[in-house]
Formats: C-alpha cells, structure tokens, sequence
C-alpha cells in the first residue's frame, strides 16, 4: 500500500508545486503549437531566424536583450548565424566601451544592447519569466502535458489586441485579451507583413508572432537542445543500471528468499 | 559499534595490525557497513540513501557554482544568467542544484513520514529521531537561504517575508531581524551573508548526518514489523538480519537508480516546472510580485503560519491572556515552528508499546489522514489567504497538532493492537514463505 501511496504523493507533489505558480496570470493564452515542445521537441533554426528579424526591425526599437551574448546567435542548437553574418550582425550596433572611453561598432563578444525605451523591459528572460499561467483551474496541468509556457504567452499578447485604446493617467492603454487585467500599455507591435522573410516564409501577424515567441524562447532558454540531449542520455543510462541493479538484487537475495521458502 | 551481534574486522597482514592498532579505520568502515540490518526492511527505507545522494550532489554542484556567481545585489542575477549562457555546462549544473533542493525535500518527508507510520521515532531510537528533526530544519533553513541568492523577485520578497518572521517576536523582534539583514531591509548585506550561511549550512548536515548514523547503528535499524532483532547469540541475529552490505546497498543502489531516471527527466525536460517564473525577474525594491509564494516544500508550514489569524478565538484568547504580547503574527510563527516542534516530540506523545502502524487498526487511520493533511495544507498555502482557504488552512493545522497532541497520547490507551510476528525471521517468512 505504501509503494502506491508513494508514487501518488510523489505526482501529488508535482503537480502541487505546479500550482503553486499558478493563479498570477488569469487571461486568454492559446495553447500554440511550437516545435520545441515536449521531451524531444527541438528548436526550428529558420524559424528563429525569422524571429529574429522581427526582433531587430521591431521588437529592438524599444526593448532590449541585455543577458544575450550576440556570438551567442552562431551556436549550434539555436539561430545557427553563420559566423560572418554574425559579425555583421554585431556591427550594427553602437555600444559604449568603457575602455576607449567612447563609442565603437559592436562586436560578437558584447550583448545585445539594453532597453531604449525605459518602460519597456529587457525581453532576454521574458519567455521563462512569464510561465506562470498554468491552467486549467491553476493545476499546472496545460504547462504539464499540452507544454504550455512563456512562449504561449508572448505569441498570445503579440495576437491579443482587440483594436480599443482608453486614456489612463495620461497614458494610452490598449485592450488585450492575453494580457492579465486587460489593458496593457505597449501600442500594438506588430500588424502584420512588417517584415519580409528571405525564404518566403509567411509574415502574416499570426505567423510573425508565432516565431518572435520562438526566438524569445531561445533567448531565455538558448541551452535548450543541449539540456534535453544530456537528459536524454542520464536517463538512457540510469534506466539501463536499474535493469542491471534489479539482476543483481534478485540474485544476490534469491537465497536468503529460498531459505523463507524452505523454512 | 552496534548492539546486534555480528563479525568484526580481525587485521590478518602486518601491514593491517600496523594501522589498526594506531587507527582503527578500516575496522570502523568494515563495521559500518556491515551493519546487521533486518532482512525484512521494504523499499520505504530506500530514502536515506537518497537522501545521502542529495546531499552529495547539492555540495558537489554548489561548490561548482560558486566558483561562478558573485553574490552582489547588482552581479548576482547577471552571474547567474552568466552560469546558464557563458559556462560550460554550467546550465545543466545549475538546473541539478535547482532541482536537487525539490528532490531532497521529496525524500526527506517520504523518510519522516515512514517514521512516523512504522514507529521508528520510539525508544530506543529518540535521539536518532531528534537528530533528524534537527537536520530537517538545517536543510529547511538552508533551502531558503540558496532561494535568495539568485537575486531575483520571489528571491528578495521571500527574504522579505521569512526574515519578517523573526521581527514578530516580542522585545527581541525588530533588533533580531537587524541582524540577520544586516540593516533595515533586504539588501547587499542580507545576500552577503546568506550566501555565507547557504556555504556553512551543508557541511553542518554533513556532521548531523554522521552522528545520525552513528546513532541508528547503536541501537539498529527499526523494520516493518516494529519487533527488535535478536541478540541473545550471533546465530540468532542471523536469523533475523543479514549484512548491509551487500544486501542493502544493492538493493538501494537499484532504488536510487530509479529514482534518479524520474529526477534526470524533470531536470533534463522540464526543469522550471517546479520553480516560480517570477524569479526570472531580477529583484526589484520597488515592485511587490502579485502573490508571495514559498517553495512547494515549506508550502504546509506556511500554510500553518498563515492560518491563525486575529479573528481565530484562540489567538484572541492567547492576546488577551498574555496582555498582547503574543499578537496574531507571533502566534502565526509560534505555530509554525510548533507544528515542527511537535514531530519531533513525537516519541513521547506516542504512547502506545506497539511500534509498527501495520499492528494499530485505529492508528492507521489517523495516520493516512495525517498524510492527507499535510498535502492540503501544501494547496491551502499556495493559495491567497483569503476564504475558503483560510479556513481550510485552520482545519489542517488545527487536525495537525490534534494528531500530535491529542490523538496520538489517546490512541496507545483505547487502542487494542492487533497480533504482532514474535520475530522478524517469523515475518519475512511470512511475507516469502508463501508468495513466490
């Protein structure tokens, strides 16, 4: 009986501590589908190339991705820049070095630059800082088993506007259904077809959104596909020494068992 | 070392009576793990190996981590995002030492709670019992104090609120709280010396733990059946135990391998899921998150310390009697720390002479709701205190300290204990005789 309660309690934990991080964002969050989902589920590199260009044409004007290394952008596992395109990437940039006590191209060592706008926070961990939907009832179930996480809920805010604006304080607010309490004070990003893809790729609002989430996704989480390989190989490696443990507990106990039988 | 009869280690070779007779130290490890151990141990007593395990992997990986984090209020977050991005491995380890703390917390209340349902809190194993208690409340402390380091949100305003704890105790209070924050509020002084204190603190389990040891291996192991090993003759502890090695450590190895599939797929797939998004936010002094909520494992404590609130009669009644003194939020923490307090003086409030739940037909019950209370009490804290939650929350408190103080003393009264086994050979052939 206690194996069983065990393994339940176990599972009642899990989802417990789920729950516990639920509750704080109550709104509309489509459950998209993206392909870094699940245990196997990988990042698509075209896909965050895509986002990245939506990122620098229009996220960067105001919001910044201070943690992220821009060398970062030729790792294997992730956008895959070429290394080049990488530096040409970097050079776009003016940052301040205070060794030279002045202004310089950016390299691939720096980061990418800080928020410009100071109400618009820095996005480098937003996908993993906003995970906290969970639902159905705040049971952490949909993080659970549909995968949902901050990701979900960048591409929903980015597709959330319903058009209506109010005047606040002096400042515009603009509804939102993904947004918690409704009103958020970011004008809408994003309308669609502002950007065109090299491959041809789709830039419909709903598509621009869905790979700006999965680029986001990559800047909070770019070890990813590294983190679920050597998961993946511990617990390939752990299943085969419990078969090899099991053998050798059942054989070394098999006479001690035989001499309870006999008795 | 221990009680039970069994072979010791004799040096044979001159190079082995040289070291023996100047330091006994392989006599003590042969000692040790040869422990005679009740054959009859189920897979409920895996958990102290886990439990070894943890501790091993949270100083291994911490001492690693450390060598990369700056504990500052302005470093400390981007050293953190450094370890993920920047250094090698250093995502993987850091997401071990994050999940290490959940699974440490898993295995120490499967082991408290096997405790509590087979007796292995009574005599002769109190101090054993203590010892754990107090270990328990190391890694409580200590799992706080890392919560706090990575300077994010739910990092300050947890500090902010536990540290607030300490402020509600009459006179000493407001002093004390100086104290440990190094100043009027969570600041650099707080992180430098929590990050102090989150180094001191494992190595001081460390030592828990080996006296721990030492004391189970004094007065042996408990089993399921509660009966102790004979020890009239080595030939018939025998009967009754077999060595822990290899035995045990095989059996446990086995155990601690599956275990640790199940923790290698959380940290290599889902290694967030068990912390609260909003500590990917760097602190901010001027931003309250919209909920303050714990780690699940101190979620049933919170609970508890959240549920006497001003309005509850006992409160009002402790108020009026102590002139105000003990005011709604001491007694909140006066509570918390109780409902600690009360596990461990468990082995005196028991007092039925049966040990073993499987014996007890009404002890069982309360136990099982016992169980129940502490995974209500972990919802009810994760929930807004607000009703029905509170209420809720005053109900599991309530039942726990009536399980401690009331039912537990009641019970070996009225309680008529069903047939015990006379021996632990005569229950594990029970258990094998017939089944296989």
């Amino acid at each position: 009986m206690f194996k069983k309660l065990t393994l339940s309690a176990i599972a009642a934990v899990g989802l417990m501590a789920g729950a516990t991080n639920a509750a704080v964002i109550q709104s509309e969050i489509e459950d998209f589908d993206f392909s870094f989902e699940g245990p196997f589920g990988t990042y698509d590199e075209n896909q965050l190339q895509r986002g990245l260009k939506v990122y620098t044409n229009v996220c960067a004007s105001c919001h910044g991705l201070k943690y992220v290394p821009i060398r970062t952008l030729a790792d294997e596992g992730g956008v895959g820049l070429p290394v080049d395109q990488v530096r040409a990437y970097a050079a776009q940039f003016d940052i301040y070095d205070p060794e030279l006590d002045d202004w310089r191209p950016g390299k691939p060592t720096d980061s990418f630059p800080e928020s410009n706008d100071p109400n618009a926070p820095d996005l480098s961990l937003m996908a993993k800082a906003r995970a906290g939907f969970s639902g159905p009832y705040g049971s952490g179930l949909n993080q659970l088993f549909k995968g949902m996480g901050g990701a979900e809920y960048i591409a929903s805010i980015l597709t959330g506007y319903t058009g209506k604006e109010k005047e606040e304080a002096g400042s515009i607010l603009y509804q939102n259904t993904a947004f918690p309490g409704g009103w958020i004070s970011m004008a809408p990003p994003l309308w669609g077809e502002d950007v065109d893809f090299d491959d041809g790729s789709s830039n419909a609002l709903r598509d621009e959104a869905v790979d700006t989430a999965a680029f986001l996704m990559w800047a909070a989480e770019p070890k990813m596909m590294g983190r679920k390989e050597t998961g993946f190989i511990a617990v390939l490696f752990l299943v085969l020494m419990s078969v090899l443990l099991y053998a050798t507990n059942k054989r070394i106990w098999a006479p001690i068992k035989r001499q309870a039988k006999e008795s | 070392m221990s009680g039970i009869p069994h072979d010791h280690y004799e040096p044979k070779s001159r190079g082995e009576k040289w070291l023996h007779s100047r330091l006994p130290i392989v006599g003590l490890i042969y000692d040790t793990i040869m422990l005679p151990t009740p054959k009859n141990l189920n897979w409920m007593w895996i958990w102290g190996i886990v439990l070894v395990f943890c501790l091993v992997l949270q100083i291994v990986t911490g001492v690693i981590l450390v060598m990369h984090y700056t504990p500052n209020v302005d470093l400390a977050f981007a050293s953190i995002e450094h370890i993920m991005r920047n250094v090698n491995g250093g995502y993987f380890i850091r997401y071990l030492h994050m999940n290490g703390a959940s699974l440490f917390f898993i295995a120490v209340y499967l082991h408290i709670f096997r405790g509590l349902y087979y007796g292995s809190y009574k005599a002769p194993r109190e101090v054993t019992w203590i010892i754990g208690m107090l270990i328990y409340l190391l890694m409580m402390a200590t799992g706080f104090l890392g919560y706090v380091l990575p300077w994010g949100q739910m990092s300050f305003w947890g500090a902010t609120v536990i540290t607030g704890l300490f402020g509600a105790i009459p006179f000493i209070g407001d002093p004390l709280q100086t104290l440990l924050l190094g100043g009027p509020s969570v600041d650099n002084a707080t992180l430098n010396r929590f990050f102090s204190l989150h180094y001191l603190l494992p190595f001081l389990i460390l030592g828990l733990v080996i006296v721990h040891v030492w004391a189970f291996h004094t007065t042996g192991n408990n089993n399921p059946a509660g009966v102790e090993v004979r020890r009239g003759s080595k030939a018939e502890a025998e009967k009754d135990t077999v060595p822990f090695w290899p035995y045990f450590v095989i059996k446990d190895f086995f155990a601690l391998a599956v275990v640790l599939v199940v923790f290698f797929a959380v940290v290599g797939f889902m290694p967030n899921y068990l912390g609260h998004p909003d500590n990917y936010i760097e602190a901010n002094p001027l931003v309250t998150p919209a909920a303050i909520v714990p780690e699940w494992y101190y979620l049933p404590f919170y609970a508890i310390l959240r549920a006497f609130t001003s309005d509850v009669w006992v409160v009002m009644l402790t108020n009026f009697l102590t002139g105000g003194i003990v005011d709604a939020k001491f007694f909140g923490v006066l509570a918390m720390f109780g409902s600690m307090v009360a596990i461990a003086l468990a082995p005196w409030l028991d007092t039925s002479s049966v040990r073993s739940g499987k014996y007890r037909p009404m002890f069982k019950w309360w136990f099982w709701l016992l169980a129940i209370d502490f995974f209500v009490l972990m919802w009810a804290g994760a929930m807004p205190a607000e009703p029905p939650y509170s209420i809720i929350s005053l109900i599991g408190a309530s039942y726990w300290f009536a399980y401690f103080f009331v039912i537990l003393p009641l019970l070996g009264v009225i309680e008529r204990p069903s047939k015990q086994p006379a021996t632990i050979e005569e229950d594990f052939n029970a258990h094998y005789g017939k089944s296989e």
